[in-house]
């Protein structure tokens, strides 16, 4: 094919003109999308997905790699130009190491952590009297976890004794524990506390029509052999079941009818500036934390001067991401790090403690101190000279990293910042976001067990990150927030927008509070779920 | 320590190269000084193939020779094979590299009236250091000393260090960047060599 009028100014001769009929428009094409999509599909509707970002080929993942692995190459998923633009306040946030724009969305960059969410996750206000409730509770989201699993390929063991229930087991067998977990063992015995494995979305056996792991250590952001998951599968098996995917579609806006109670169309721009409208029957919003909010922020109208589906005025509102925590040091002996670029085991031990009431999760590093090839990449010395450096400083590091949960609160905010605008002349988004004195103290907490932890190993602490230190663990959640009360959240139990009843959202964005669990199991069973309900009626 | 032609295959598949049988037709004009001076034919050169000068090869050897530690064995033969793979579909890369070598022979022609190549190792050694290359920004894009580091000093280093033999070294043998598998991560010390299936075929 050959450029042409309809690809947008891409050049690839793809079509981006709207699809003339769709019983369902899918904005983004990360996993929230890419399996809504799927599934939706699959149950014969017509969907088409509008992706902002481009299709990164998969032949060209070892080029990214280096790219990552070298200094001087550049970002390997092109994210921080005018597209991205933000602006922020307060603690700052550093938007665009947190997120990509592409087909596969974020998980094109993400480590591939999943679990679930506990129980008490979903009742921290009934239980504590903290945060507020979700709509649902573990049961309602239980099957759609483990379809989740089955989905995303999760390689795990049912010994965690702090996990929720479950009755089958994940779909692939857990990754053996490293060296240097069964270094941490003993100590971690000594002072009570459970080692158990990580559920990964990573192949530990060929899954899926996708590889096993060859051990390339760079899960983050890339993984040249697709052993990890990235949404890219989802959406290659919705095209296989007839949905529709046009990347660089930015949605400039979703167009509501004259009485504000459906949405109409979704209008995108692609990079020769043309708009296009895409009409709809349905619509599913699945374009990630910040990007969700914003669009709906961007849709004022008339009738909705404030954003769309915003009567509550909670769109853009507590916006949450989960806490990192972690220290490190060394020992006496060869600790065999940064073999892989995931983790093998953690603890769920000091999750529900109620002292603090915030979640939190601790890992066990294998990629604790600097890897020798990057070193050498950007070492001030060459030769016999370099290699000593490497050896002296290769091979006794350890470490450990966690979670800790943020409670939402109204201040943390997304909102338009008018004076700055993206490659579309859009208003990009403003992040106001801090953390309270209650996270800074679950932060402290968590370092202490990391300390007793290390000392009790014999390391030497030599670094910490707590509550002066901290940063994001790229977890976007709650600017749309679920809830019964159209007053005070943004969608229902079923990610339906109180307002337009023909919107769903989909994606952290609707979570009422966070934990301490990375997200994307929970974002991918809500996606089920949601998709399971639209298609009963397809 | 020797490096294998596995080594090299190993460096080339951190690069996603597609990895042939390491022909070397040197057909092609060595680096000159005044390719430096920007009328270098870079565009076609970078067209012509996958092939590269015989001399640019030798130039790089010598580089490697400072940038690699002491008694690396059959490093020629790894420059060879990596480079003519890493280039092979990548004509943009070609052109830098080669541009980057011209420029550092014509420093050592206008230096030491010698190209780069015939320097002894100190000497090379000490006019990389010189020019600032130890403590420069790797940039392909960036002033000389910039691009030198990029294309002449970080490459070779990169495909050492990702390569089995020069992980060992340091003792890791599954470095970042090569797909060594799952087991190593599991053991508590450096796995014997595996030198069955090595040689330099
Ligand atoms: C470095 C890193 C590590 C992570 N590690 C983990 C982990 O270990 N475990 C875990 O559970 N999670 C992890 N995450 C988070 C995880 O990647 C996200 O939770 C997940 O990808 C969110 O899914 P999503 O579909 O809601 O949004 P995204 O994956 O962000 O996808 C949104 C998509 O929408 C598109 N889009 C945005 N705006 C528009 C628009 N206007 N029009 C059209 N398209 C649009 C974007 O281009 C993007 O492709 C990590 C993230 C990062 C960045
Ligand atoms: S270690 Fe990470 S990058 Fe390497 S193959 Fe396994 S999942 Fe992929």
């Amino acid at each position: 094919m050959s450029a042409g009028a309809d690809d947008g100014g891409v050049g690839d001769g793809a079509d981006r003109t709207p699809s003339p009929r769709a019983d369902v428009c899918v904005v983004g094409s990360g996993p929230a999308g890419a399996l809504a999509a799927h599934r939706l599909a699959g149950a014969g509707a017509d969907v088409v997905v509008l992706e902002a970002g481009p299709r990164f080929d998969f032949d060209e993942r070892r080029e990214q790699q280096e790219e990552f692995i070298r200094p001087g190459m550049g970002d390997p998923w092109e994210m921080g130009g005018a597209r991205d633009a933000y602006t922020d306040s307060g603690r700052g946030y550093p938007l665009n190491a947190a997120r990509v724009k592409g087909v596969g969305g974020s998980t094109l960059h993400w480590q591939g952590m999943v679990m679930r969410l506990h129980e008490r996750d979903f009742e921290l206000e009934s239980r504590h009297g903290v945060g507020v409730d979700w709509p649902i509770d573990y049961e309602d989201l239980r099957p759609y976890y483990a379809a989740a699993e089955r989905a995303l390929g999760v390689a795990g063991a049912a010994d965690n004794p702090y996990a929720p229930p479950r009755e089958e087991p994940f779909p692939l067998p857990a990754f053996p524990p490293s060296h240097s977990d069964s270094l941490f063992a003993p100590a971690c015995e000594r002072l009570g506390i459970d080692m158990h494995s990580v559920p990964n979305a990573r192949n530990s056996e060929p899954y899926d029509g996708r590889a096993s792991c060859q051990g390339y250590g760079t899960c983050k952001p890339i993984c040249p052999s697709g052993a990890k998951y990235t949404a890219e599968s989802h959406v290659a098996k919705a095209t296989e079941a007839g949905a529709r995917i046009v990347d660089h579609a930015a949605v400039q806006r979703l167009v509501h009818d004259d009485a504000g109670e459906t949405v109409e169309a979704a209008v995108y721009a692609t990079p020769d500036g043309t708009e296009r409208r895409q009409p709809a029957d349905r619509f599913v919003l699945a374009a990630g934390g910040v990007e969700n909010a914003r669009l709906l922020l961007l849709s004022a109208s008339e009738l909705y001067p404030d954003g769309l589906a915003n009567s509550s005025g909670a769109v853009g509102r507590f916006f949450m991401d989960h806490l990192f925590a972690g220290a490190g040091g060394q020992l006496d002996e060869p600790t065999r790090q940064n073999h892989v670029g995931f983790n093998t085991s953690e603890t769920h031990q000091f999750y529900d403690d109620t002292d603090p009431v915030e979640g939190m999760k601790l890992e066990f590093l294998n990629y604790a101190g600097p890897s020798p090839v990057m070193q050498a990449l950007g070492a001030e010395t060459w030769g016999e000279e370099l290699l000593e450096q490497l050896q002296a400083s290769y091979g006794t590091h350890v470490a450990m990293g966690g979670l800790v949960e943020q409670l939402p609160d109204a201040d943390n905010r997304v909102t338009l910042d008018p004076d700055v605008r993206d490659d579309h002349g859009n208003p990009v988004p403003h992040i106001e976001w801090s953390l309270s004195e209650r996270t800074r103290g679950a932060l402290r907490r968590a370092n202490e067990i990391q300390h007793a932890i290390l000392e009790e190993l014999g390391v030497d602490v030599e670094w910490t990150v707590g509550p002066e230190a901290t940063g994001p663990a790229y977890h976007q959640m709650g600017t749309t927030r679920m809830g019964t009360d159209p007053a005070t959240s943004v969608v229902d139990a079923d990610c339906r927008a109180h307002d337009l009843p023909n919107l769903r959202i989909v994606g952290s964005s609707v979570f009422p509070t966070g934990g301490a669990m990375n997200p994307t199991l929970t974002i991918a069973a809500l996606a089920l779920r949601v998709a399971e309900s639209m298609a009963e009626s397809v | 320590m020797e490096l294998t032609r596995r080594d090299a295959l190993a460096a080339l598949s951190a690069v996603g190269a597609a990895v042939g049988g390491g022909v070397l037709a040197g057909r092609f004009d060595p680096p000159r000084a005044d390719d430096a001076a920007g009328n270098g034919d870079e565009a076609t050169d970078a067209d012509e193939g996958v092939s590269l000068s015989t001399d640019l090869l030798a130039l790089l050897d010598a580089v490697a020779e400072v940038v690699y530690p002491d008694g690396v064995e059959n490093r020629r033969a790894f420059v060879d094979s990596y480079v003519v793979g890493r280039v092979a579909d990548r004509p943009d890369y070609r052109a830098g590299l080669r541009e980057a070598a011209a420029q550092l022979d014509a420093v050592a022609r206008d230096w030491y009236d010698a190209p780069y190549a015939d320097l002894d190792a100190d000497t090379r050694d000490l006019l990389l250091r010189d020019l600032g290359v130890e403590t420069a920004d790797p940039d392909p894009e960036g002033p000389v000393t910039d691009r030198i580091r990029f294309f002449l000093v970080n490459d070779p280093l990169f495909a050492f260090y990702t390569s089995p033999t020069g992980g060992r070294l340091v003792g890791i043998e599954n470095p970042i960047g090569y797909p060594g598998g799952i087991e190593s991560y599991q053991r508590a010390t450096m796995s014997p060599a595996d030198d069955g299936a090595g040689g330099d075929g």
